[in-house]
């Protein structure tokens, strides 16, 4: 009996997400919207992803592993591996190996109440316009376990690890009466915007204000997350570049083929009436 | 060389075949830019099977490593994005060219007599074709293979009576698990491609029994013969005629491919998913899950029926009978003519209506269901009810009233005379 009923909750879990996936984003259409900065970075600055590398392994990679980066891969960056070895490794001392990190992802559970996600496809599942974001949008909050919030990912429960160098940010809230004058808010305030139902059918505008300055000013930190964004989405996709690259080879050959090949086409046609 | 085809020629029908399939196959001359996607579909086929074997060698079909495996094939295999990316772009290219082909059939009337079986062949093709596409979603291991392949087994849990049980035969555990990444590797790299390519063989040698079909929906064999040449007055050799025409199309396809494969491989998130990025969870569903784009008009179609006597399954069977009453087009079809060319006004009405339903459930199966909001509460029948929901179920009756009507408003239709030569 036991064996039947284990059986039955198994099977009733996809069919819920089944009907969770049909009524989808129910939430979505009464949720918020949101007004993200775009994200400046450029695949072909190396500079800048090399830059992107230091921050990742320094602040993100003692929590979040790499696990499918390998570290002499970089080489992709216009780094040798004695400056990969030198700059850039600090959990292992073989170039072929992954990012990992000590921590064990039970001891991650027990401490953020989730194991930090692998980084290394994340700029293809978030994109990299929400990651600049995200790193934009923290703020200070004492009602989470972390202190720590986010406007665009509300209670997550990653510190913001980047504070030393951004600085706190305190959230804006202003409530509107109706929607017209929310959205005349939203579009004239600056950064990041979230417009959201409020209570009592009013609106609400959120946004960031400064509470207390880091090691970087703002355009500084905007440039470094800029930079480690350059990265993640480096690593997300290491042929990225050799795929364009290769791309405008392949659409000329194939261009140049066509002609001849449609010529020949021409020629044997001739005599088709 | 030819002492050696000599050889040959005794023993096995070579240039036989040749000459009966491709050489000598006679072929109307007035092909049109819709009759490349015959051999583009071909091409497609071979494309996959190739980039698929490389692939098996090192993809590792083991739930705890299919991910890993992928990503390993995307970072450290040589060249292994590149063919991990043309067979992921060649599966919906696939779905593209074979859409239109299928198509092409609508138009021109391809599927009537006496073509019916080079028909029904490629109506199992595209199951086939289905199931392959299916299996082979599974692989990557991602949230949205597993989630997805969750969603279209249940569907056969859907099923009265049975249904539990065969939805656990199909998985061959309660939930997908890695017995189930096992079997599909299997369908998918051996049992589905060996029927395809039996499939394959017989549409080819069934349509090359019958002669072609062409825009004009003229039967060239019943011409009279060219006295010097001997063959019907619109017929050409395929060799070389088509032969130098479809390396043409083929360049042109490549092209297409290509600026897709280099630049925009996950086509916006058509092509490749981006929660397909993270790795299975079963403990965790997405937010919104969507089949890949060539499924989403059965799809909206599912979703479209209301459950009734509190079952699922008149969704489950409407979308079956969608995919399935292509098999009936032959007998369903009365018209004078086979060409929309020479057709009236209400054939044309009708296909129009059948490919605006098609696109836009096709659009609707990927969104969610709320996308258009709600109809105002006070109203008759509607009140309440998502927009999207009441297009979804009248453009599914549409598509259905294409087929079951068409022996009726086809039989009815004001033809215009058929010449008896093709015109350009």
């Amino acid at each position: 009996m036991m064996g039947m009923r284990r059986c039955k909750t198994l099977l009733a879990a996809p069919v819920v997400a089944f009907l969770v996936a049909v009524s989808g984003a129910a939430f979505a259409s009464g949720g918020a919207d949101i007004r993200m900065e775009p994200a400046p970075i450029n695949r072909l600055d190396l500079a800048s992803q090399q830059r992107g590398a230091r921050i990742f392994v320094n602040y993100c990679l003692n929590c979040h592993t790499a696990k499918y980066m390998r570290y002499n891969r970089l080489a992709d960056l216009g780094l040798t591996d004695a400056q990969i070895r030198d700059n850039l490794m600090f959990a292992t001392d073989k170039i072929g190996e992954t990012m990992n990190v000590a921590m064990r992802p039970a001891d991650a559970k027990a401490w953020f109440g989730i194991t930090p996600p692998d980084l290394t496809d994340e700029a293809r599942v978030r994109g990299a316009e929400w990651l600049y974001n995200y790193f934009l949008a923290f703020y200070k909050d004492d009602a989470t376990p972390s202190g720590w919030n986010n406007l665009l990912f509300p209670n997550v429960a990653m510190p913001h690890v980047l504070a030393e160098l951004s600085g706190t940010n305190r959230l804006v809230t202003t409530e509107y009466k109706n929607h017209e004058e929310a959205r005349a808010a939203a579009l004239s305030a600056r950064g990041i915007v979230v417009l959201g139902p409020g209570k009592d059918h009013t609106y609400v505008v959120e946004t960031l204000a400064t509470a207390s300055p880091g090691a970087l000013n703002p355009v500084e930190y905007q440039r470094t997350v800029a930079d480690l964004v350059n990265f993640l989405d480096y690593m997300a996709e290491p042929a990225k570049n050799q795929r364009t690259r290769l791309g405008l080879v392949v659409l000329l050959y194939l261009g140049v083929l066509f002609f001849f090949a449609y010529w020949m086409k021409r020629e044997y046609w001739k005599d088709v009436h | 060389m030819q002492k050696l085809l000599t050889w040959i020629d005794d023993r096995f029908p070579l240039t036989a075949l040749w000459e009966s399939q491709w050489g000598k196959y006679v072929a109307p001359k007035n092909f049109n830019f819709w009759y490349y996607f015959g051999s583009l579909a071909a091409f497609a086929l071979v494309l996959q099977i190739v980039t698929g074997i490389f692939l098996t060698m090192s993809y590792k079909p083991d739930a705890t490593k299919a991910f890993e495996s992928v990503e390993y094939i995307m970072r450290d295999v040589s060249w292994g994005w590149l063919i991990r990316y043309m067979h992921s772009t060649g599966a919906s290219m696939f779905f593209i060219v074979v859409y239109l082909h299928m198509f092409r059939g609508l138009m021109y009337g391809s599927y009537r007599k006496p073509r019916e079986l080079t028909w029904i062949f490629g109506c199992l093709i595209y199951l086939c074709l289905m199931a392959e596409a299916f299996f082979g979603y599974l692989l990557p291991w991602g949230q949205m293979s597993y989630w997805g392949a969750q969603v279209i087994v249940n569907l056969f849990s859907a099923v009265p009576i049975i249904g539990e049980d065969l939805g656990i035969w199909i998985r061959g555990d309660y939930t997908i698990s890695d017995i189930t990444l096992n079997r599909f590797f299997a369908f998918h790299v051996v049992a589905v491609p060996l029927v395809l390519i039996g499939l394959v063989a017989a549409h080819l040698t069934a349509l090359h029994e019958t002669g072609s079909n062409n825009p004009d929906g003229i039967e060239i064999k019943k011409q009279p013969k060219d006295p010097v040449t001997g063959l019907p007055l619109d017929g050409i050799y395929s060799h070389p005629y088509y032969t130098v025409k479809d390396i043409v199309g083929v360049i042109g396809f490549l092209a297409v491919f290509s600026a897709i494969m280099f630049f925009v491989p996950d086509m916006g998130g058509y092509f490749l998913e981006a929660n397909n990025f993270i790795p299975a969870d079963p403990l965790k569903t997405p937010e919104h899950i969507a089949p890949v784009w060539y499924f989403t008009p059965y799809y909206a179609m599912l979703r479209a029926v209301p459950s009734f006597l509190g079952s699922q399954f008149w969704g489950v069977l409407v979308m079956g009978a969608a995919v399935m009453i292509f098999f009936a087009l032959p007998w369903l079809d009365r018209g004078a003519v086979k060409s929309i060319r020479y057709r009236g006004a209400t054939y044309k009405a009708w296909l129009a209506v059948f490919v605006v339903s098609f696109l836009i459930l096709g659009y609707l199966g990927v969104v969610p269901i709320t996308i258009w909001g709600q109809f105002p509460e006070g109203w008759p029948l509607l009140g309440a009810a998502d927009r999207a929901t009441v297009v979804a179920r009248v453009l599914t009756i549409a598509y259905f009233l294409f087929f079951v009507l068409m022996p009726w408003y086809t039989a009815r239709d004001k033809t215009k005379p058929v010449p008896d030569r093709v015109t350009g």
